[in-house]
């Protein structure tokens, strides 16, 4: 596993910010893909350089092209379906969520290799444990940093 | 000519540029044209045999180029190509 990096080498972004209705679509989502991981995509603000504020205004279920446990790849016509609606909602994808079957809710090497958006929080949910992990993460130039994740009514 | 809308990723390859126009009656024609004025884009347009890389989505009009013709997908000048990351992971 690869460390986290924090501190000052970690660039500073926002915090995800969802609705508990939200998180539990997301995590409904993943237990309806097993035995294959599960993935989507999250719309929210942005500000004026398109850096995600944190909000999360929709959350949008997406199939795994890959149809793998190991493996997911948003299906790329439901990518621009879940882009195009959150720019007509007047703001941008800025994340995506998977989850990990029989791993910990942490990115994976292959995840890291694969992440190509540096604003965008990637959302890992471990359905491992007898109760989801719900953890959130940026991935700059190969590095980890985590996310704080704050859930509202 | 097309308009070519390229992701936050590419965009260093093309001066910045978000939105590019570029020549083509098909997108792989439209490709050459661009890896012309952009040769930076080449290797993450198209694999070393001329295949859409895999880790690209090339859509006309947001319709996924790979359940049209693939590179032989026919464009019209006033057809809008986007170009979007695989997001993809383990």
């Amino acid at each position: 596993m690869l460390p986290p990096v924090s501190g000052p080498s970690f660039p500073a972004g926002p915090r995800l910010r969802l609705t508990a209705g939200q998180f539990n679509e997301i995590v409904a989502h993943c237990y309806d893909g097993l035995p294959d991981e599960a993935c989507g995509l999250l719309g929210g603000p942005v500000d004026a350089a398109g850096v995600p504020e944190g909000t999360v205004t929709t959350v949008y279920p997406c199939r795994n092209e890959d149809a793998s446990a190991r493996t997911y790849t948003i299906d790329s016509r439901d990518h621009i379906k879940a882009l195009r609606a959150a720019e007509e909602a007047g703001g941008d994808l800025i994340g995506v969520f998977h989850s990990h079957t029989h791993t910990e809710a942490y990115p994976s090497e292959t995840d890291v290799r694969q992440a190509v958006e540096p604003n965008w929080i990637y959302v890992l949910v471990s359905l491992k444990h007898e109760a989801p992990v719900f953890r959130a993460y940026r991935i700059v130039d190969g590095t980890i940093g985590e996310v704080p994740v704050e859930i509202s009514r | 000519m097309p308009e070519v809308r390229l992701p936050t990723v590419l965009r260093p390859h093309a001066n910045g540029a978000s939105t590019v126009t570029a020549a083509g009656d098909t997108v792989g024609e439209l490709f050459d044209d661009l890896v012309r004025q952009y040769p930076g884009l080449a290797s993450h347009l198209r694999n070393d045999d001329g295949t859409l890389h895999r880790f690209v989505n090339v859509y006309r009009n947001d319709d996924d180029i790979r359940y049209l013709d693939k590179l032989d997908t026919k464009l019209e000048e006033s057809d809008v190509v986007s170009i979007l990351p695989a997001v993809a992971g383990g």
